[in-house]
């Protein structure tokens, strides 16, 4: 043997015992919206401490990835080892013993600095689930200069009457100016939940203590009648068909006096793509005196599935991803307005963050949501602008397939309550939740 | 014709794609009525347990059950005739010679190569969308007020794009069939005095007829389990305007994984997209021959 | 001989067709066109056609974030791969189908497209468990496996009917000259069917190409084809039409370029002069 071949097995021998025998490969699925998409471009940061950790994602849009990894936790598929899932599944999946109990994280993480409204919301029984990389509630945003020029000011915390005199004020539709733009596509997380959280807000609820279902009682009507009547008389064409992307679209080039949506869209209205990002105005999601606003509450969260062959890696990624320190890289390298909002109460105590012009506002959006206690009556479930039942995302499309349709002049508020009635009493029955 | 030596040599080269088929077939079949049995959601706690025939009925007596079937026929048929009729016209026209005729060709056929999902959302918020799509520009260009697609005329909203999406694969087919049609034929016609419609209907249609039948036959099989374009654009609605079966399916199943009820669902899918094809080869299985 | 075609005629028929074509493909060009502009570009209102800001950043931003070439490779080898597996069965089944067609065949036919009948939504989970159990989730093997099973009649079929054009004439000639039965295949059949077989190939590679509903639900990180690229653009809270469609764009381009080369071989006439 030459000397070299033997400097080369020596070598190849000392690579073999190198720390590449504890990497670990972590699966991350993620939701595509730009906070994540962020946060995959800053993992050097983790890399650089963890260098024996691998990264590989899997982005995809939120209603895919949403049916993608809910059919592997359910049947235990295990390919995934940490999830992005909201405040929707995390009590679901808690319950029934699919996650890992985040309890155990370093106390440098401080669990008790994270916003007790969203922190409530992910934990089950004691056991915090899922950590909280973005929250959001939702609130009012308007324009200002439509308001100035119809002598009109928004108050900071308006009800629904303040809402309905501003839209007729603001309606120019031989401008294409109409008053406000609401959601109507139908969807669970579309015109359900805009309506659910706007229900709270009218003393309604989704189910009495025994689970029948409510859309029979005059707090509904009063719901559904007040939507139908500011969409068809302040609304614009096509309102039945517009998401969050649309009425986003609309809002951008001028052509809506207000928008009642998630926090998040804040950024994206004031941004470089808004031909209006001057003459926004933020005020907390209306109500009508009853105690409960119309504000919604979800957190995008990093869970880990009690399946994962690597809970310890992606513990430590858990815990990088939604730490103060994240925070503040992100601040450092793309500026405090981009900073994954809303789940740390030192967040809002930064003055560098609360220069933003939304901040304040989001974080009492949030902070006014509450889903152990969504509604003015009582309830025997969690969720704001949702039912956290693992039936609700299909009874809720099917409602909000109906309430679409009324938007669109098929059916008056009486039958689309009516079928929503008999629609959800059905689905409840065969669920098991009726007896 | 044919000898015992290559009937039998053709059974056996028949055979793995008979085994793999059946095999294919039988199993996830087995499982899907199986699980049609069994109240089993993956989601809610609590045992598995004997369900039949509550599935089923479950999934039959539901309000939207009818009007899930109206809308599955009324989206095929619809389709197959757009795509069958303009389809021919199209193969025809495009059979002619022309200056850049690959160009012409490609540009008919690139539709098919676009995936459903981006289809659906160009249409929807680049063409069809009453507030900046260009048929609204169109139309406020002409003083009309902008139509509102998907919230009045749903289901033809989402005909028209799946007619979009499958005319290239009607127009390929009947193209490459057309290329083998007996030019000579075509010419005695001619020189005996019958003009381009004759020409059409007693010639390159009976030679079309095998493949205007296989294009209906393969292209009803995908119609009837179109999903993507549905809850892209409109989600099912308004109402129930725009669900069809395997959207219903969705809808009362797998959105709450609840499969039994997907099971049942499907089952039911199955028999109606089996009635069909019955149907269909009465009508014109016999080109299938000749 | 045909009689000649006149360049009026022809300079008509080119108008038609480019009309129609150009109609047929505009959706097309303007997602092209769309990839150019800015987001707020984008979504503007009144839309501009040409006359607007071109810019790379999408083509940029798309290929810094996500893997293209990995995805494109996973859907390379998924769809040809199914496709020349499902071939590869097909072609002999199709054969003696068209040529030795017994009593069954239309039966054995039809309940080959049958098999395609069962709608996808209600059995993901029957299928995620098999492949769980399989250690299929999230490999090529397991989509191409797939795939080439969703895809087996509709090859079948389209060869079937293809098969039929060719006169059994010529085989019956090759025979009696005393050809064997493979010769028959390779020497007599194949030239003639390729047309057939090249149009099928395409169609099934597309169809493979653009499958959204399995490719999506049994890949996570290492098999996924360019399906899942796609639909990590989408997003139902967040305005990336300019990204999407250069994603979009950039998954169609390779089997634009496909389609374009394999035209010769679509639309090549067979000789029936020789029968004669």
């Amino acid at each position: 043997m030459t000397s070299t071949f033997r400097a080369l097995l020596g070598a190849t021998a000392l690579c073999a015992l190198a720390p590449a025998a504890f990497a670990e490969t972590l699966t991350i699925a993620t939701v595509n919206n730009g906070d994540m998409i962020r946060m995959q471009g800053l993992t050097a940061d983790f890399t650089a401490q963890h260098p024996d950790i691998t990264l590989e994602w899997v982005t995809l849009e939120e209603n895919v990835l949403r049916e993608r990894v809910t059919a592997d936790i359910a049947t235990g598929g295990g390919q995934f080892d940490v999830l992005t899932i909201g405040t929707y599944e995390v009590p679901i999946w808690g319950a029934a013993g699919w996650l890992t109990s985040l309890n155990d994280l370093p106390a440098s993480w401080d669990a008790d600095d994270l916003l007790p409204a969203i922190r409530g919301g992910l934990t089950v029984d004691g056991n915090l689930y899922a950590a909280p990389f973005y929250g959001e509630s939702s609130m009012v945003m308007y324009r200002t200069d439509l308001m100035a020029a119809a002598g009109m000011e928004m108050p900071a915390a308006p009800t629904w009457a303040d809402i309905r005199a501003a839209a007729e004020a603001m309606n120019d539709p031989a401008n294409e100016i109409y008053g406000i733009c609401l959601r109507g596509k139908a969807g669970w997380g579309e015109n359900t939940a805009f309506i659910t959280a706007m229900s709270n807000s009218f003393g309604a609820r989704w189910f009495d203590e025994t689970w029948q279902p409510q859309f029979d009682s005059p707090q509904w009507a009063a719901t559904l009648d007040f939507y139908l009547d500011l969409l068809n008389n302040f609304g614009p064409p096509g309102a039945s068909s517009n998401g969050f992307n649309e009425n986003l679209a609309l809002f951008q080039q001028g052509k809506c006096g207000m928008w009642i949506d998630a926090t998040v869209a804040a950024s994206f209205v004031t941004g470089a793509d808004s031909t209006v990002a001057e003459h926004v105005g933020f005020a907390l999601a209306p109500d009508n005196g009853l105690g409960k606003r119309s504000n919604w509450l979800w957190a995008w969260s990093l869970a880990i599935p009690s399946s994962t062959d690597t809970p310890e890696a992606a513990k430590a990624f858990v815990a990088w991803a939604t730490s103060k320190e994240y925070l503040a890289l992100v601040a450092a390298n793309e500026g405090w307005a981009n900073v994954p909002p809303g789940t740390r109460a030192s967040l809002y105590a930064n003055p560098e963050y609360a220069a933003v012009p939304f901040a304040q506002m989001t974080l009492d959006s949030i902070n006014a949501a509450d889903p152990n206690n969504p509604t003015v009556d009582p309830v025997p479930y969690v969720g704001v602008q949702f039912v956290a039942i693992p039936e609700f995302q299909g009874i809720g499309t099917q409602v909000g397939q109906i309430f679409s349709a009324a938007l669109a002049g098929q059916m008056t508020a009486t039958e689309a309550l009516a079928q929503a009635q008999a629609l959800t009493t059905r689905e409840m029955t065969a669920a098991g939740y009726i007896q | 014709m044919s000898t015992q030596a290559s009937r039998s040599a053709a059974r056996l080269m028949l055979s793995p794609a008979v085994i793999l088929l059946l095999g294919w077939m039988i199993v996830p079949l087995a499982m899907t009525l199986w699980f049609s049995t069994l109240r089993y959601r993956l989601l809610s706690p609590g045992p598995v347990s004997w369900n039949f025939p509550n599935n089923y009925t479950f999934f039959v007596t539901d309000p939207a059950f009818v009007a899930a079937l109206l809308n599955t026929l009324v989206l095929v048929v619809a389709v197959l005739f757009i795509t069958v009729v303009f389809g021919t016209l199209l193969a025809l026209l495009l059979d002619q010679p022309m200056w850049g005729q690959g160009i012409v060709r490609i540009m008919v056929i690139a539709p098919f190569f676009v995936m459903p999902t981006v289809a659906a959302l160009v249409w929807k918020n680049m063409f069809m969308s009453p507030t900046s799509g260009l048929f609204a520009e169109l139309l406020k260009a002409f003083g009309l007020t902008p139509i509102d697609f998907f919230a009045h005329y749903p289901l033809a909203s989402v005909i028209a794009i799946v007619s979009w999406e499958w005319l290239p694969f009607a127009t390929l087919i009947l193209l490459t069939s057309l290329q083998s049609l007996d030019r000579e034929q075509v010419e005695a016609a001619e020189m005996d005095g019958a003009g381009p419609v004759r020409r059409f209907w007693f010639i390159a249609l009976p030679h079309l007829a095998r493949a205007i039948t296989v294009v209906i036959l393969i292209q009803t099989i995908f119609l009837l389990s179109i999903f993507a374009e549905i809850r892209v654009t409109t989600n099912g609605g308004p109402g129930t305007a725009s669900t069809n079966l395997p959207f219903l399916v969705y809808l009362r199943s797998l959105s709450q994984f609840d499969v039994g009820t997907g099971a049942a669902g499907g089952v039911v899918a199955i028999i109606l997209a089996n009635i069909v094809a019955i149907f269909l080869m009465r009508a014109v299985g016999k080109n299938l021959d000749a | 001989m045909a009689r000649a075609v006149t360049p009026r005629r022809k300079a008509i028929t080119t108008a038609a067709a480019w009309t129609i074509g150009f109609v047929i493909f505009f959706p097309i060009l303007w997602t092209i066109l769309t990839s150019f502009k800015t987001e707020a570009e984008a979504i503007a209102s009144p839309p501009s056609f040409l006359f607007f800001d071109w810019t790379l950043e999408n083509y940029v931003t798309v290929q810094q974030r996500s893997d293209y070439f990995g995805h494109f490779w996973n859907s390379v080898v998924i769809s040809f791969g199914s496709t020349l597996l499902g071939l590869i069965i097909a072609i002999p089944a199709a054969w003696s189908m068209a040529f030795v067609p017994g009593k069954r065949t239309k039966d054995l036919l039809m309940w080959m497209l049958s098999t395609k009948m069962m709608p996808a939504v209600g059995v993901l989970v029957p299928i995620y468990l098999g492949f769980k159990s399989l250690g299929l989730l999230d490999t090529r093997l397991g989509l191409v496996a797939i795939l080439t099973m969703i895809n087996l009649p509709i090859i079948v079929w389209m060869l079937y009917t293809y098969f039929k054009e060719i006169p059994g004439e010529i085989l019956e000639a090759a025979r009696m000259d005393g050809a064997s039965l493979r010769s028959e295949i390779l020497y007599v059949l194949a030239p003639m069917a390729v047309p057939g077989i090249a149009s099928t190939l395409l169609l099934n590679v597309i169809l493979a190409w653009n499958e959204a509903f399995w490719t999506l639900n049994l890949t996570a990180a290492k098999a996924a084809p360019l399906t899942a690229f796609i639909a990590s653009y989408s997003s139902p809270e967040g305005l990336f039409y300019a990204k999407l469609s250069a994603a979009s764009t950039m998954a169609i381009a390779p089997i634009l370029i496909m389609g374009w080369f394999s035209q010769k071989q679509l639309v090549r006439g067979l000789t029936f002069g020789a029968v004669k």
